[in-house]
């Protein structure tokens, strides 16, 4: 495993730019800016983070309901992602689409999904189409505890070990399925077991610690550039935010929402950066401030972007046909 | 001109179109085989890494198109059964039809999803239904349904081609009915109907198997004076209503024929169309033949009764003349 520095401090400037960008769309919504469903992903930055720093451009991920951390980490552009939660036409979607569907197939983002567990199924398809143009790209599938109890992930891990797919399957797991505790929604503790049952490797890590995350995807990703097939990688983790924003969160405890905020992953490697001498506090600070100032930039851009045409709505739903109007 | 039958022209195109463009891949339960040998001997010519029979997984099946057609490669996924596809719904519903609009437009899904459908082989509720409405009813796929070996030549060639996800019925009963076709592969663009024959008294409106009851009851009528014509949509979606209508402007009267649970079907929204924008030219009620509202049953003779018939058929066309 061949890790820089300079690999390290772009993973921190990654997970602020994440944080940075909900802490933004938090505060937006709570003024009433932002409408609709937004699912933050505060708290598990590191897992998006480390698994797509070992990701080329032309590798593709599917994502999730809780999607931004997977978009930005991926590639995905701030501001344009900033203009689909405002619904303008200059966002990703055009306003299509929202917090739920923002994709960048440029950059290998096939779209978060508001259909728990659809990504996997989709993932496995892409891994088919690079394992038949004898490519060495590979397909890694984001989804939560709660989506590892639905058919897709069944027939989907299935089919992916069985041809032997280039597909990093790779669970977060909050905790949490919507409002219903693990323990609650089934009887394993470590979703990774289920991997036996596919023939597959599956492995556990902490989840808040990048480098436990990035080493793992390091090697499941290796293994299938390889032809070595699926990997289950489970990322233990926690969601500091409600499933959704506004989200009474009557599921659980302050004290236990205080005892994971004590392992926020953004803090751990600000301080193995600076304990390691790898970064100092102010080149730290510096890439907190670009950052700060990258949202505000995205949030001025958003706000002051057209909203779409209204019989833009007609359009995209084919590529040849433009639907009809009422009447 | 040669004669071939309906399944020989779907394995003949799919095959003309293989080797057209290596970025077309079949997959699905048994394709190898085929449970009605539609897809047999493709794994011969084109090697187990573009003919792929799959675990029984339909939802897989559907979303692993999605994916593959997403990477840039042009994926025939079949579901074997049409019953079958409320097992892949969600990744055809909510994922291969709404992703290009959800996401602006910027993502191409050439996907093909076909499946057999229909009554009249006596396998009962969960093998013989005909759902082309829940389709018809949703933004972003279009719904193809040829009854003809020329038109499944046709068809199919444009369905591949076509960079939106398409839905191709194929009705069990027809894959051995033979029929001419051209010795050229051409193709027949996406909504454009066909009169299968042409009258001036009544327009029957009819799909898949029920196109040939329509031209069996045609052709009885000739000997009564009455003159049918029959206006076969081919593409339910999108519907080439213009046709249609002409049809109408000449004989002022419309019957609708087709397999489905009359309740919700297609072809309300046949009717529907006629009786908001063709209804000037009308001079009797739009009359409507479906499927009785049960599911489909097992019984010979209780199978024959769900179906709508030729006495049916002709019933209703005299009641409007």
């Amino acid at each position: 495993m061949d890790i820089t520095n300079n690999d390290f401090i772009h993973m921190y400037k990654i997970m602020v730019r994440i944080r940075n960008f909900e802490e933004n769309v938090v505060e937006l919504f709570a003024q009433g800016k932002l409408a609709g469903f937004v699912h933050c992903y505060i708290g598990e930055e590191a897992v998006a983070t480390g698994v797509c720093q070992n990701l080329n451009k032309n590798d593709v991920i599917t994502s999730t309901h809780r999607g931004h951390g997977h978009l930005i980490a991926k590639g995905g552009i701030t501001k344009y992602m900033m203009a689909e939660l405002f619904g303008k036409q200059t966002g990703y979607c055009k306003g299509k689409g929202g917090s739920m569907h923002i994709a960048d197939t440029s950059r290998g983002i096939l779209g978060a999904n508001g259909i728990v567990g659809a990504g996997m199924p989709i993932a496995v398809g892409a891994a088919l189409s690079f394992k038949y143009q004898k490519t060495e790209q590979v397909a890694v599938s984001f989804f939560g505890d709660g989506a590892s109890n639905r058919g897709s992930f069944h027939e989907a891990l299935n089919m992916a070990s069985v041809w032997d797919l280039p597909v990093i399957f790779v669970c977060e797991n909050n905790m949490y399925g919507e409002f219903t505790a693990q323990n609650r929604h089934q009887k394993i503790n470590n979703i990774s077991d289920r991997a036996a049952s596919y023939g597959m490797v599956g492995l556990s890590v902490d989840g808040n610690d990048i480098f436990a995350v990035y080493e793992a995807a390091f090697e499941a990703i290796k293994k299938a550039r390889q032809g070595g097939g699926p990997t289950i990688i489970e990322c233990k983790t926690y969601r500091f935010k409600g499933h959704f924003e506004g989200d009474p969160q009557e599921y659980r405890t302050k004290e236990e929402l205080a005892t994971w905020k004590k392992k926020d992953p953004i803090i751990r490697v600000k301080e193995y950066l600076i304990h390691n001498k790898i970064a100092d506090i102010n080149s730290l600070k510096n890439i907190e401030k670009e950052m700060e100032e990258e949202m505000s930039e995205s949030v001025h851009f958003a706000e002051n972007s057209p909203d779409p045409l209204p019989k833009s709505a007609l359009e995209d739903v084919y590529t040849d046909l433009v639907e009809e109007e009422r009447l | 001109m040669k004669e071939i039958s309906y399944s020989e022209a779907i394995r003949e195109t799919i095959r003309y179109e293989m080797k057209r463009d290596d970025k077309v891949l079949l997959f699905g339960e048994d394709v190898t085989i085929g449970v009605f040998g539609v897809t047999k001997g493709l794994l011969e010519e084109f090697g187990p890494n573009r003919v792929i029979d799959t675990p029984i997984s339909e939802e897989a099946i559907a979303g692993t198109a999605v994916g593959v057609a997403a990477t840039g490669l042009r994926p025939i996924a079949e579901i074997m059964f049409m019953d079958f596809i409320g097992l892949a719904i969600d990744p055809i519903i909510n994922q291969a039809a709404k992703m290009k609009y959800m996401f602006g437009g910027k993502i191409t899904l050439p996907i093909v999803f076909r499946c057999a459908a229909g009554a009249g082989i006596q396998a009962a509720g969960q093998h013989s239904q005909s759902l082309e409405s829940w389709f018809t009813h949703t933004p972003g796929i279009k719904v193809v349904y040829p009854s003809t070996p020329q038109d499944a030549i046709g068809l199919y060639l444009s369905a591949i081609r076509d960079d939106n996800p398409v839905l191709v019925i194929e009705h069990k009963l027809l894959y051995a009915v033979k029929g001419e076709v051209e010795d050229e592969f051409n193709a027949i663009p996406l909504g454009i109907a066909d009169i299968k024959k042409e009258g001036d008294d009544v327009t029957l409106v009819a799909t898949g198997a029920m196109v040939y009851k329509a031209l069996r009851v045609a052709e009885e009528l000739e000997k009564e004076n009455i003159s049918v014509e029959v206006y076969d949509p081919r593409t339910l979606f999108p519907f080439d209503k213009d046709r249609l209508f002409e049809s109408i402007t000449k004989t002022n009267k419309v019957v609708i024929v087709t397999e489905e649970n009359k309740r919700g079907a297609f072809s309300a929204e046949i009717a529907a169309l006629i009786a908001e924008e063709a209804f000037d030219y009308l001079d009797a009620p739009i009359v409507r033949l479906g499927a009785i509202n049960t599911p489909v049953p097992f019984s010979k003779v209780l199978e024959e009764y769900y179906l709508p018939g030729t006495e049916d058929i002709k019933k209703a066309i005299k009641s409007v003349l």
